[in-house]
């Protein structure tokens, strides 16, 4: 294992993120407390608790979901695209390295980055509603294993993608509205059965339900299952990286 | 002379059916400085990227110290440095930071006197601190090369190191160059330019059409392939060259006022006595007499076009 050169794509793309660390740190600060200005108080003094939770507090988990997941892919595809579009890929490409060593050193940073970033709306939230956890190990499990699935699959997106536009792509048709209408801002149960039933076939679904669990012991989905769905999810996007390197795809010719 | 690198029948095939190298075999010695020459298109690039392991090979072996680059990857590339063609680096990036990922991918320890020194050699250590966007395209060029050093390559490939560079800038490339080879370092480049070749190069390589056409000593190359030309330059112009001279095979030039005679360097008699003695029997009077050999361009022209030297 080249560890050395893990540690140097690890802080190599760091140092990006550090170059930017305000607008880094002061948009995440910004879009949650728009989120909780607008749900929170202007339309969540207008809807009773959700079971039991009150309705800010029980946006909290979603929303961090909301950005982390976005950030995550974004980090990633970035990470991973901006090297193949400047040229520098060739030294990556020609350096002692294997694709366990590249997969580990970009999507580590986009991952640590994504986290940086839910921590932050972790904290901010604090400001705006009181929070519970009621299973803290689950917590941050959930949220670690959220930033490493989604950067692994923003890895792909960057490796996939053509161009900028491409990158943005999955993220905004695809990524976006599964977060949006995977329960960020409801429960499943306030929906008709017909379409608490289609919701089951959203991944985010079972994402986000995990995650609120680990807050409040609420579900829609039993907590296994949110397990489980994120662990075939991580174990397909290392499926798909380990066959892009074996055969090169969009990487080399 | 050991050899360092051997390339055993290289091919490189596209998906579209387009043979990009058919079947190179070549040894590279240590210590040499090899130039690789060849029209746009030829397969240097080819050559060099999947040496270096950006291209996947179709077949043929490549090995690299006695490693090959496929099953021992690791240690071949350990080896092996490189400066790509194109300027590729990221613009917001402080020097001193990308060349110190460079060592880093290459799995070497943090050595700040190392890269010191290195930047320090390529005059880099005054703009250390600066980022890439705010170098010259010289500056960038440098930078390159402080990356592909950064992890004491012992071969170096330089993929037209001076393409669009100035004159200035192309010969402080030539003495890094022969800096490089001092020290012990075996040098590959690919270059357009035959003066490049002509000036710094032990071996030369002419590639075309992804094949190898021929590697030969330079000076060799030169001796065997060049012809020599001897201008005899007359004081009073001539309107056509006297019969008495027809057996020389002689030229006239376009102001009627110099011979031209072509000879082999390499024949028992090159026939220049008798050709003097000649003129002079003809009643020409000679101003001056010159000798010229055909620059290696003129080889590589003759060889890529398959017309004799």
């Amino acid at each position: 294992m080249n560890w050395s050169a893990i540690a140097s794509i690890y802080r190599f793309e760091m140092a990006r993120f550090f170059r930017t660390l305000a607008q880094s740190f002061l948009s995440p600060v910004l879009s949650t407390s728009l989120y909780f200005v607008v749900f929170g108080t202007a339309i969540g003094s207008r809807i009773q608790e959700v079971e039991g939770v009150s309705y800010g507090a029980f946006i909290v988990p979603g929303l961090i979901m909301l950005s982390v997941v976005t950030l995550s892919i974004s980090n990633a595809s970035f990470g991973i695209y901006f090297p193949k579009f400047l040229g520098t890929i060739y030294e990556l490409l020609s350096a002692p390295v294997n694709f366990i060593e590249i997969v580990v050193g970009y999507v580590g940073a986009a991952a640590t980055k994504a986290l940086f970033v839910g921590v932050v709306i972790l904290i901010t939230a604090t400001f705006f509603v009181d929070l519970r956890i009621e299973h803290p190990l689950a917590m941050v499990a959930f949220l670690v294993l959220t930033c490493l699935s989604f950067s692994l699959l923003g890895f792909i997106i960057g490796i996939w993608a053509g161009n900028f536009e491409q990158m943005s792509l999955v993220p905004q048709l695809v990524v976006t509205p599964l977060i949006f209408l995977g329960g960020t801002f409801y429960s499943i149960s306030m929906l008709p059965p017909v379409w608490q039933t289609i919701t089951l076939f959203n991944p985010v679904v079972y994402l986000i339900s995990g995650f609120r669990w680990s807050f409040y012991g609420l579900a829609d989905v039993p907590i296994g299952f949110s397990l489980l769905a994120i662990v075939v999810f991580t174990g397909i996007c290392l499926g798909i990286i380990w066959w892009i390197f074996k055969t090169g795809w969009r990487i080399r010719s | 002379m050991t050899t360092i690198l051997s390339i055993r029948d290289l091919r490189k095939s596209y998906a579209d059916g387009f043979e990009a190298l058919k079947g190179v075999t070549l040894d590279i010695r240590q210590g040499e400085i090899l130039a690789l020459l060849g029209p746009n298109g030829a397969g240097k690039t080819t050559l060099i990227s999947t040496i270096c392991g950006i291209t996947t090979p179709s077949s043929g072996t490549v090995t690299v110290g006695g490693h090959d680059i496929q099953s021992d990857f690791r240690a071949a590339r350990r080896m092996i440095g490189l400066v790509p063609q194109e300027i590729a680096l990221e613009p917001f990036e402080k020097v001193w930071n990308t060349v110190r990922l460079s060592r880093g991918l290459f799995g070497l320890g943090r050595d700040d006197a190392r890269i010191e020194e290195i930047l320090r050699k390529l005059s880099l250590w005054d703009k250390r601190r600066n980022a890439i966007k705010e170098l010259s395209g010289g500056m960038k060029r440098r930078v390159l090369i402080a990356k592909a050093l950064a992890h004491e390559p012992r071969v170096l490939f330089l993929d037209e190191p001076t393409a669009g560079v100035d004159v200035e800038l192309r010969k402080d490339m030539w003495e890094i160059v022969a800096e490089l080879k001092q020290a012990g370092v075996t040098i590959i480049l690919t270059t357009h330019y035959i003066e490049e070749a002509e000036a710094i190069a032990d071996r030369v390589g002419v590639i075309d059409k992804g094949e190898l056409l021929l590697v030969q000593d330079k000076n060799t190359l030169m001796a065997q392939m060049g012809k020599k030309q001897i201008e005899v330059m007359l004081t009073d112009p001539i309107a056509s060259i006297p019969d008495s001279l027809a057996a020389h095979n002689l030229t006239l030039n376009g102001n009627g006022d110099a011979l031209i005679y072509t000879y082999d360097t390499h024949a028992d008699r090159t026939g220049i006595t008798t050709l003097l003695n000649d003129v002079a029997q003809a009643g020409l009077i000679l101003r001056d007499v010159q000798t010229r050999q055909s620059s290696l361009e003129e080889i590589f022209v003759n060889l890529v076009s398959g017309e004799p030297a």
